[in-house]
């Protein structure tokens, strides 16, 4: 049996160089931006127009143009799918009347024709913008309670539960890293925004990420007592192999639905979709090679300030 | 043996009942049809005999999916009470909403929603919206409580009740913004033109003359109103100002014994008979509930005096963006699932083919539910559908997994299959569990105005991987027993087919 567990250090790294690249995307935008990610209107109030055009005709500058006579001269352009596509987003101001909306769109019209059967429009006022941040703020601390709660209730019976309930949250919190550098590089790249649906992802990756941990720990809390003598690293490498056929397979079968939707759904939620298949491909590898690894570390003493093993059998006598 | 068989029945039955479910066309017993609007669906049908081309089915009952904004097109408004929290109550924000309900009804749309959001919100679902602007316009419009004069109808007052009439004072307001429109140039000027020959072209007009029905005074000239017992009947108690004293006490002087209409919006809510001259004030009694003589008093005292409302966000989605949108979600699920299956097939064999069936069950059931519940479909909803479909499977892993490791380990197959099913249920349930968790707080987030879009992934994602505790377990274990343990022989000599 090939010791996966052995060659931690080497898992560490890797997420240490990935998450170490994020954090300086992060603070690279930060300066350059103003925010390490692009907040969408969904926090912001804003509004966003998608429109389509059925002719050329339409240039940024026009549209630009079209948005300062309305009095809106800070609208954040973008061209969306093929260059002859036609298609625009334009982020502007939040308008509270219909006819100012109304008005834009027939100036949009005098530049090419617009396709109104295929225009979104969406209006979100700030007070609302305010709302749903302060929901989604609030989202994640009882996320973050609730799992951990159950983490603890799952591991409540094996000894040193509070390491395995750890080493799942760090697992979790190496996931949501990832997913964060993602969404402020392709910010970056490609002027990807986070919104509700966002943190949706975020909180799913979550929900799949902790499903992943716990499989491997169940199998190292059904092995300790069947492999007594074994050293931990070997119980815990023989837990990981025994669970990762299963683990492997469930992960690929949302992943196949997810890369089917990537590839052939709709641009609508691809965002979505990619932010949602990173997050669960960084919480397949943070199960395996995150966890589990820092289990066996923290067992070995080889964290710093955290005591080892043989500290703690100490601490259990004398209590 | 024989509880597998059952088992079999009752998953046979489950999945024809789904399927019965889910197609559109087949007939449905009367307590699954929902929706409908019955006053309007008679209207509708009296004008389909003078035009047969109308479509009067969008208001009758049905047991469609709900389908979302995002999907069908068209507009959601959240409208917020332009007054402070403490100048109104949670009534008269609700008789506001039914105002806009009644509006929201005259553009003639079959599937509009108004609900009350919050303590001073109100948020109208308009899919299928083809002039939002017009749309919002109407919504937007301060209520338009009319007492008209309905002489010489005699009796047949009563039949008007519900129905949409047109006024001379509606007909005055029309003319002021033609005119208005007119001013902003030609094109808005025909747009006027047209939104206001149709609206006119809609509401009945006095029979007698043809002519619009006469206004004799607006809610302006109300004072008060109040619902009250007078210990036989309920009866609405109404006090005018001096100004609507001035024109009603004279009118109904002369009018004694003639119907009078009340009208809110161009509908006609009631039409009592005057029984006397009444110059401060009076009751309308009638045939009312108490329910009816509350609403009609709150109708009266907030029909003037509607709760203005502003815009606070509008999502307006053309009619083939969602269309596309969904064709192509539809096609990826498609592909997904095929993988899924193939996956299953070759990785497990014969045990991959039950489970693949046992998917096909999941797919079904998750389909009647939506119907069911119901869920309304958006995109996200469709998503965490397609993503439960993906993680149905984990519960199928799980077990084959445990039952190859018992078969490799030189067990019988069925004692292998009995491992592999033992505490299966339990280990499926508390790995489901974090997600199922998630989803339950994504539901509440969702709840909030600005980020409803997440509620619907919440759900059919939470659906999906409660059902799967069913169909992983249940479904896959009866196709499994039934089909290995009746060609048991031929099994045993063909372990290739269980993936060993």
């Amino acid at each position: 049996m090939f010791n996966l567990v052995q060659k931690r250090r080497w898992y560490f790294m890797v997420s240490g160089v990935i998450i170490g690249t994020g954090l300086l995307i992060m603070l690279y935008s930060a300066i350059s931006t103003g925010s390490a990610f692009r907040l969408s209107i969904d926090f912001m109030g804003g509004s966003i127009y998608d429109v389509r055009f059925t002719e050329p005709g339409a240039t940024e500058e026009g549209i630009r143009q079209v948005f300062a006579e309305q009095g809106d001269d800070g609208v954040v352009i973008q061209r969306l799918g093929e260059p002859d596509d036609y298609r625009w987003s334009v982020r502007g101001r939040f308008l509270e009347y219909q006819q100012a909306v109304e008005a834009i769109i027939r100036e949009l019209d005098t530049l090419a024709p617009v396709d109104t059967d295929s225009l979104r429009i969406e209006r979100v006022s700030e007070t609302v913008g305010e709302e749903v941040t302060r929901a989604a703020l609030l989202a994640t601390v009882v996320a973050a309670v609730i799992i951990t709660g159950f983490i603890v209730l799952a591991f409540r019976q094996v000894p040193k539960a509070v390491r395995y309930g750890v080493c799942a949250i760090v697992a979790m919190g190496h996931d949501l890293l990832v997913v964060m550098t993602f969404a402020s590089l392709m910010g970056l790249l490609f002027g990807w925004e986070i919104d509700a649906l966002f943190l949706t992802a975020i909180l799913t990756i979550v929900g799949f990420s902790v499903q992943d941990s716990i499989i491997v720990f169940d199998r190292i809390r059904e092995n300790i007592p069947k492999h007594i003598g074994e050293p931990y690293e070997a119980i815990v490498n023989r837990s990981l192999w025994e669970t990762i056929h299963r683990s492997l397979a469930t992960q690929l079968n949302v992943n196949f639905v997810l890369v089917a939707i990537l590839l052939f759904g709709g641009e609508t939620l691809r965002q979505f979709i990619a932010v949602l298949l990173v997050g669960l491909l960084s919480g397949q590898f943070s199960s395996i090679f995150t966890a589990v690894p820092l289990l066996v570390s923290w067992e070995k003493g080889e964290i710093p300030l955290l005591k080892g093993d043989t500290d703690l059998i100490v601490a259990d006598a004398r209590a | 043996m024989g509880t597998h068989y059952r088992w079999f029945a009752i998953v046979l039955m489950l999945a024809i009942g789904a399927i019965w479910i889910a197609l559109p066309n087949t007939p449905k017993p009367d307590f699954l049809l929902r929706g409908g609007d019955e006053n309007r669906l008679v209207q509708c049908l009296e004008e389909q005999r003078l035009n047969p081309e109308i479509d009067c089915s969008g208001f009758e009952p049905s047991f469609e999916y709900s389908q979302g904004l995002d999907i069908v097109g068209g507009l959601r408004v959240l409208l917020q009470a332009e007054l402070p929290s403490d100048a109104f109550t949670i009534e008269e924000l609700s008789e506001t909403a039914n105002s806009v309900n009644r509006r929201v009804n005259a553009l003639g749309l079959s599937e509009a929603t108004v609900q009350v959001q919050g303590d001073s919100r109100i948020l109208v679902e308009l899919p299928g919206v083809t002039d939002p602007e017009q749309a919002i316009a109407t919504i937007q419009q301060t209520a338009l409580l009319e007492f008209v004069d309905f002489g010489g109808l005699g009796g047949r007052g009563g039949e008007y009740v519900g129905r949409q009439i047109l006024t001379s004072q509606q007909a005055e307001i029309n003319q002021q913004r033609l005119v208005t429109a007119a001013e902003q140039g030609e094109e808005a000027a025909a747009r006027a033109e047209a939104e206001i020959a149709a609206l006119e072209a809609d509401r009945l007009r006095n029979p007698v003359d043809g002519q619009p029905f006469q206004t004799v005074m607006t809610g302006a000239g109300l004072q008060a109103a109040v619902a009250e017992f007078d210990g036989r009947n309920w009866l609405i108690r109404f006090d005018l100002t001096s100004e609507g004293g001035e024109i009603f006490g004279p009118f109904t002087g002369a009018r004694i014994g003639e119907p009078l209409a009340i009208v809110l919006d161009g509908e006609v809510l009631s039409a009592p008979t005057i029984e006397a001259r009444l110059d401060t004030g009076g009751v309308i009694t009638g045939q009312f509930t108490e329910e009816e003589a509350k609403q009609l008093a709150l109708q009266l005292r907030s029909g003037s005096l509607a709760i203005p409302l502003r815009v606070e966000t509008a999502e307006q989605v053309g009619a083939t963006l969602g269309q596309e949108s969904v064709e192509l979600s539809l096609r990826a699920g498609f592909v997904g699932v095929l993988v899924v299956f193939s996956f299953m097939l070759i990785y497990y064999r014969l045990p991959g083919l039950m489970a693949g069936f046992a998917l096909a069950v999941f797919i079904l059931l998750n389909l009647a539910l939506f119907k069911l519940i119901p869920i309304t479909l958006t995109l996200p909803a469709i998503t965490g559908f397609l993503i439960s479909i993906g993680s149905a499977v984990d519960g199928n892993i799980l077990i084959f997994e445990r039952f190859k490791e018992e078969l490799r380990a030189g067990r019988s197959i069925s004692d292998s299959l009995d491992a592999g099913f033992e505490r299966a249920w339990s280990s499926i349930r508390d790995s489901n569990i974090s997600t199922i968790l998630i989803c339950g707080i994504l539901f509440l987030f969702g709840q909030t105005p600005g980020a409803s879009i997440v509620s619907g992934f919440a759900l059919t994602l939470a659906v999906g991987l409660i059902l799967n505790l069913f169909t992983a377990v249940l479904v896959t274990r009866t196709f499994l027993y039934i089909f290995i343990l009746g060609n048991y022989q031929k099994v045993e000599q063909r372990k290739w087919l269980l993936g060993v």
